[in-house]
């Protein structure tokens, strides 16, 4: 929901690489989520507030199922 | 994953009204308070607009009507920023406001489909640049330098109004409707709103143009790779580079995308340097020396290879490498263009914009030039990716307006960005470059004989002019390479050059774009093949129902070879055309991604028109009237022109006479063998231009008479999901306004178990 709370929490303030640490983390918190790389923390989080009971798939799993539903599910990309 | 609402979910919601839960903050801004906020101009926002506005009037005024020796690059981006600020905050708002009145008290698919995979509410600014990254390729990179052909200002105000106007409003209505519709494809939404003949034949017309759309792309890169040893060796080792890193992501360290993304991308790096390296041996320049044919068979193959080969081992990859360049080479670009404000030389309207019969495409200014840049000012392509994947990802119905329309204005600001670097290189090398081998005669001599032959003023080229260019970008020749491809790389890298790194890093910034265009267009004929295949799949499975399950190997490797044989055909077609293939292909590729469009906005009208939003249809009916007559004008003189150069049949019908006539030699064709190969293509293109613009036409009217039937009855049935109450909240634009702010900080204070609607789960 938030990708760059986290990142942006732990990081000093009002010092100038304080702000230039945090804009980094935050640009770097962006583009790993622009790039799909956080889908397997929103997995977890999804998995959690639903309250199933069964264990979440582990991170391998997760990008293996992932994978394997493309291939059936195929994702258009422009020109 | 125990996702789907249970039989409690479906019951509440059919009584139709969103019963929230009191125990929540509201999901939703107040109306009242919204409009309020939005109805009240302060000085300062009144003062910040006036400024907006005099910016983008005077650099309109420097673009458009001061006729100087030059003008500056610089304009060109305060014309195309301001202008869509103003389309942005004024007109998609009245889109919003008056047609789709989009409703936050409504759950997403997101929300209410919600299975941390596929449905995933994704905070609003990730999924612009994500929606952006997916829409965004080659596209708008070739079709505005093919088309500076007649001058930059044609093309700038198509690119820049087109846009506000027309390309960004289909993209945002196509999301919207699809979003209300659980992420429905175009597809599903024209069989459902358009009924059984219309559904099909958007279908099938959808289908075919992909396949040309593949092939055109396909040529583009193979014009570009053509006798590049440089080129061939780079782009090829993309292929070992993203299989390297599926094997890693899969095997090695899972999920780890950001890490393999930036070994990929130093190994590509390397792979431009080694390349040069490599080139420059003479064993490296006669081994990796192939001519376009060599290369058009290669890429059918790894098409084919690509399509039928697992997701993870080689499409998942490439296409996080293309992602990961596509964002660094569109923000380096656009620093580039500002830090170095390139000097423009070239006219706004060139010699060539009152003529039928340029070098670069053939066709009058109207309809040519619009079909020529599709991508950047309205491309129906990006009706499949606006419905069905992103819609799924949506977090409240409010961010539909930044992503869709926002979306497609990011990308139209490419396309002016790659019209710039096309136009800061001179003139004489632009047509040298872009002419077909017919004319230039392909050496440096004959083709600055024949660019200074054409009468364009200030033109005066000399062949040692042609030679150091190539030189300078560490090609063997630059004469003929047309494709668009070829000419952006020059302009990127004498835009870059004078940035980063001076004339002796020209040739690794010239292959630099080479690659990443071959990347993007590589990614489109993977994930377009794989599609394709899909939708061929489904529609033979309804006649043989054993063709319905994807992983039946024999049917997918059936229909895989299909798709690659009809997309392959018309390569190959382009490439070994006597007549130069891009100038009379091309038209083709706008032609059918503009009827794309049609297709798209004739089903948004219908389900405007379902809604009963009558007084606003304008709104989707302009830009469909306007991508309707544009595209059906083309068509018609690419199959009725009497000129050869322009019509399929004219062309065809001249060669023919000319073989019946004996002769051995005709215009470009200096074989009879050559002869009949322009007999064969044009039939092959006429005939694919009338089935394109029959199956358009059929869509437009059934699209027609449901909106009429809408407008008899005073609406129609409505397709939508039926509405569920929100339990989230997100601001709607970049910056939260104040009441947003507000709203935010209440939620923040909810537990999060309490957000949670749990009797919607298992």
């Amino acid at each position: 929901m938030k990708p760059f709370a986290g990142a942006l929490a732990e990081t000093p303030t009002r010092s100038l690489p304080g702000t230039l640490l945090r804009g980094f983390r935050g640009f770097a918190a962006y583009f790993r989520g622009v790039m799909g790389a956080d889908a397997y923390g929103k997995y977890l989080e999804h998995h959690e507030a639903s309250g199933h009971p069964a264990a979440p798939m582990t991170e391998g799993q997760f990008w293996r199922d992932r994978m394997d539903r493309q291939d059936s599910n195929p994702q258009g990309r422009c020109c | 994953m125990g996702t789907q609402p249970n039989a409690k979910g479906t019951e509440s919601a059919q009584s139709h009204v969103l019963e929230l839960d009191p125990e929540l903050p509201p999901p939703a801004v107040d109306d009242a308070v919204r409009e309020a906020e939005e109805r009240r101009w302060t000085p300062g926002k009144v003062a910040l607009w006036v400024a907006i506005s005099l910016l983008g009037a005077v650099a309109w005024f420097m673009v458009a009507l001061v006729r100087g020796e030059t003008v500056n690059a610089i304009w060109f981006v305060f014309a195309a920023v301001c202008t869509y600020l103003i389309g942005y905050r004024f007109y998609s708002k009245v889109i919003e406001r008056y047609l789709l009145k989009p409703d936050d008290r409504r759950a997403t698919p997101a929300e209410y489909k919600a299975d941390g995979k596929d449905y995933v509410r994704t905070d609003r600014n990730v999924l612009f640049g994500h929606h952006f990254a997916a829409i965004a390729g080659a596209g708008p990179l070739v079709g505005p330098i093919i088309a500076a052909q007649m001058g930059y200002l044609p093309g700038t105000i198509w690119i820049i109004i087109g846009v506000v106007l027309a390309g960004a409003v289909q993209d945002y209505l196509v999301m919207f409707f699809s979003m209300r519709r659980g992420g429905r494809s175009l597809g599903q939404m024209a069989r459902e709103e358009l009924g059984v003949i219309g559904g099909t034949a958007a279908l099938v017309a959808t289908l075919l143009i992909m396949i040309i759309i593949v092939a055109i792309l396909a040529l583009v890169v193979v014009n570009a790779l053509g006798e590049s040893p440089w080129g061939v060796l780079s782009v090829g080792m993309t292929i070992p580079i993203a299989l390297f890193m599926g094997v890693y992501l899969r095997f090695i360290r899972p999920g780890k995308v950001m890490e393999v993304s930036i070994i990929g991308f130093v190994l590509l790096m390397a792979a431009i340097i080694g390349g040069g390296m490599v080139a420059s041996t003479e064993w490296g320049a006669s081994f990796f020396h192939l001519d376009k044919t060599t290369i058009a068979w290669g890429i059918i193959a790894y098409g084919f290879v690509a399509a039928i080969l697992p997701v993870w081992l080689l499409l998942a990859p490439r296409d996080y490498l293309s992602t990961f360049m596509k964002i660094g080479v569109i923000v380096m670009l656009a620093l580039a263009i500002i830090v170095v404000r390139p000097e423009i030389t070239v006219p706004a309207f060139s010699e060539f914009a009152g003529r039928e019969q340029g070098p670069v495409f053939s066709g009058a200014l109207f309809p040519f030039l619009f079909v020529t840049i599709a991508c950047g000012a309205l491309s129906g392509f990006h009706a499949l990716i606006s419905s069905g994947t992103t819609p799924k990802l949506i977090e409240k119905e409010r961010q539909a307006r930044f992503i869709g329309y926002g979306g497609m204005l990011m990308e139209s600001f490419v396309a002016i960005m790659a019209l710039v670097a096309a136009i800061s290189i001179d003139r004489g090398i632009y047509f040298a470059m872009n002419a077909p081998a017919a004319l230039t005669g392909g050496t440096v001599e004959t083709a600055a004989q024949w660019v200074n032959s054409l009468g364009l003023t200030g033109v005066n080229l000399a062949p040692s002019d042609l030679a150091e260019t190539a030189r300078n970008v560490g090609e063997p020749s630059i004469v003929s390479r047309s494709g668009g491809a070829p000419t952006l790389a020059v302009g990127l890298a004498h835009i870059m050059q004078q940035f980063i790194g001076g004339t002796s890093m020209m040739a690794f910034w010239y292959h630099f774009a080479i690659m990443f265009e071959a990347l993007f267009i590589l990614t489109a004929v993977d994930a377009g093949t794989r599609v394709a295949r899909f939708m061929l799949q489904d529609s033979i499975g309804n006649f043989v129902p054993k063709f319905k399950d994807t992983s039946w190997r024999p049917g997918a490797w059936i229909c895989t070879a299909v798709m690659v044989g009809a997309w392959g055909a018309v390569l190959l077609m382009g490439v070994t055309d006597p007549l130069g293939g891009i100038n009379t292909l091309f038209p083709l590729f706008g032609i059918a991604n503009q009827l794309l469009a049609a297709i798209a906005l004739a089903v948004c009208m219908a389900i405007a028109a379902k809604q009963g939003s009558f007084k606003f249809l304008w709104i989707v009916g302009a830009p469909l009237a306007f991508a309707a007559v544009v595209t059906i004008t083309a068509s018609f003189h690419k199959i009725f022109s009497p000129v050869p150069a322009v019509g399929y049949f004219a062309n065809n019908a001249a060669f023919a006479k000319a073989l019946a006539d004996g002769k051995t030699s005709f215009g470009t064709a200096k074989t009879a063998a050559a002869m009949e190969a322009v007999v064969r293509n044009t039939m092959v293109q006429g005939v694919l231009s009338v089935v394109f613009v029959v199956l358009s036409i059929i869509v437009i009217i059934a699209a027609i008479v449901a909106t009429l039937k809408a407008f008899r009855n005073g609406g129609g049935h409505n397709h939508e999901d039926t509405p569920r109450p929100s339990r989230v909240f997100a601001p709607s634009g970049l910056f939260p306004t104040a009441a947003e702010r507000e709203l935010a900080a209440a939620w923040a204070n909810v537990p999060a178990a309490k957000r949670l609607d749990r009797a919607g789960h298992h």
